[in-house]
């Protein structure tokens, strides 16, 4: 199985990729991970002319605070989120979302900056970052611009990155007061896309919830972001019956299909089923935090 | 292009190599090391898997542009001196190899979960092969080879 013919660079500094990039942009595919795009390049649903490996380049990995932001580069692999210290005391949605990607082979590779470019609704950093109110920032041949998750997820293999941009950063704000989060994923097997994935994030005062967020994993043909559950989280004090009435409002935003992974009513209902969950581990997190301090 | 790497400890000279041919391919087809496994090619099996700059990387989702200046371990590489290296026997002793097409790939991830973790729970164990597919065994001599090699460490 071999990809159709293309022309290869791996330029050793962002300039000369987007140089190269913007030569040919619409025939041209930048190479992060390759976990998702080499298989599509070997099966031909991708044939560029052109591909741009950007994995020379130094300084794309990065991770650090900074600014009231994480800043996670664009070259952070799965992997070493998962390892990391500091995602593991802070962020805990994205410390328990990046075990649960793929297989370890792959998590070895695969690149957060890849995977939320490669805008497929059953990955799993689309719905962690919608919950996070992350933001994607992108150089291109202008400069570079700021795009709020929701902005950047627009359709089934569809962002709103341009063909002469490259996805250099997600921006994740820092969590204040007390926290908890967590990703829930239904998988039939590891390795195989989730039948549903969520994301949950809380951040309380006292016991009143100060933010919420929340992003669904396969049930649409984006990450979906259900703001209306997430609007009446905000603000109100932790109880079941309002974690029950955001798991009802979270299924409701939902738009998954039936297919070979279950039928749509059972996804709706694993919503349902997991943003409640979700909710009470966030809740008990950060309960357990406020208890330290 | 004419591709310059590092294979199982020796600098190694590729000639005629395509960027978007896979490191599997410049392994097996190129420098005349089978053992590690063509199978899926879509990174969802684990018999490609080889050590990339020691990381375990499936070698089906790596270009050999990409390979290019790096230090790449296979199967052969685990065995010194003709001898099998002692998670093979492992693998022999447990009866963990039926058709022996997932053997390579199986072998190569015990390396390296035993490298990092020498005494791993089951858990642990699942976890880390779990990218590793195989359709004979139903995993269980598997795990028992697996196992055995981790006694055999905390004997070390």
């Amino acid at each position: 199985m071999f990809p159709s013919r293309f022309d290869y660079s791996a330029p050793d500094s962002l300039d000369e990729a987007l140089a190269t990039l913007g030569q040919r942009a619409d025939e041209t595919k930048v190479l992060a991970g390759g976990q998702s795009l080499i298989p599509l390049l070997k099966l031909r649903f991708a044939a560029p002319a052109t591909l741009v490996d950007i994995n020379r380049i130094p300084g794309l990995d990065v991770l650090e605070e900074s600014n009231g932001h994480l800043r996670i580069g664009t070259l952070a692999r799965h992997n070493q989120l998962a390892a990391d210290s500091l995602v593991g005391r802070r962020y805990p949605t994205i410390a328990s979302a990046a075990p649960q990607i793929a297989d370890p082979l792959v998590r070895n590779l695969g690149t957060i900056g890849g995977s939320l470019a490669h805008g497929d609704p059953a990955g799993d950093w689309g719905s962690v970052m919608l919950a996070l109110n992350a933001e994607v920032v992108v150089r291109g041949p202008t400069g570079e611009r700021r795009i709020p998750i929701d902005d950047f997820l627009v359709d089934i293999f569809t962002t709103s990155l341009n063909e002469d941009e490259i996805v250099t950063e997600v921006l994740v704000p820092q969590p204040e007061g007390s926290f908890g989060g967590a990703y829930l994923k239904l998988e039939r097997k590891v390795g195989d896309f989730a039948t549903v994935g969520v994301a949950v994030h809380l951040e309380l005062d006292g016991d009143t919830i100060a933010r919420a967020g929340l992003g669904l994993t396969a049930v649409g043909s984006r990450n979906i972001k259900p703001t209306n559950a997430e609007n009446a989280l905000g603000g109100n004090k932790c109880s079941d019956e309002l974690f029950a009435e955001a798991a009802r409002l979270a299924a409701e935003a939902a738009d998954p299909v039936s297919d070979v992974r279950g039928p749509a009513t059972y996804k709706r209902a694993v919503v349902e089923a997991y943003v409640k969950r979700g909710l009470a581990e966030a809740r008990d997190q950060a309960r357990a935090r406020a208890g330290r301090t | 292009m004419h591709l310059q790497l590092t294979v199982n400890g020796n600098p190694r000279e590729v000639d005629g190599a395509w960027e978007g041919e896979s490191l599997l391919y410049v392994l097996r087809e190129r420098l005349g090391l089978p053992g590690s496994k063509n199978a899926c090619e879509q990174g969802e099996c684990g018999s490609c898997s080889v050590y990339l700059d020691g990381v375990l990387v499936c070698s089906c989702l790596v270009l050999a542009a990409q390979a290019a200046g790096r230090d790449v371990v296979t199967v052969e590489g685990l065995a010194e001196n003709g001898e099998l290296h002692p998670i093979q026997k492992d693998f022999v002793e447990a009866g963990a190899v039926q058709c022996g097409f997932c053997t390579p790939g199986l072998i190569v991830a015990t390396h390296e979960l035993l490298a990092r973790n020498p005494r791993p729970t089951d858990p642990e164990i699942r976890e880390a092969l779990a990218g590793n597919l195989c359709r004979c065994t139903g995993y269980e001599k598997i795990l028992d080879a697996v196992r055995a090699a981790a006694v055999r460490n905390s004997r070390a």
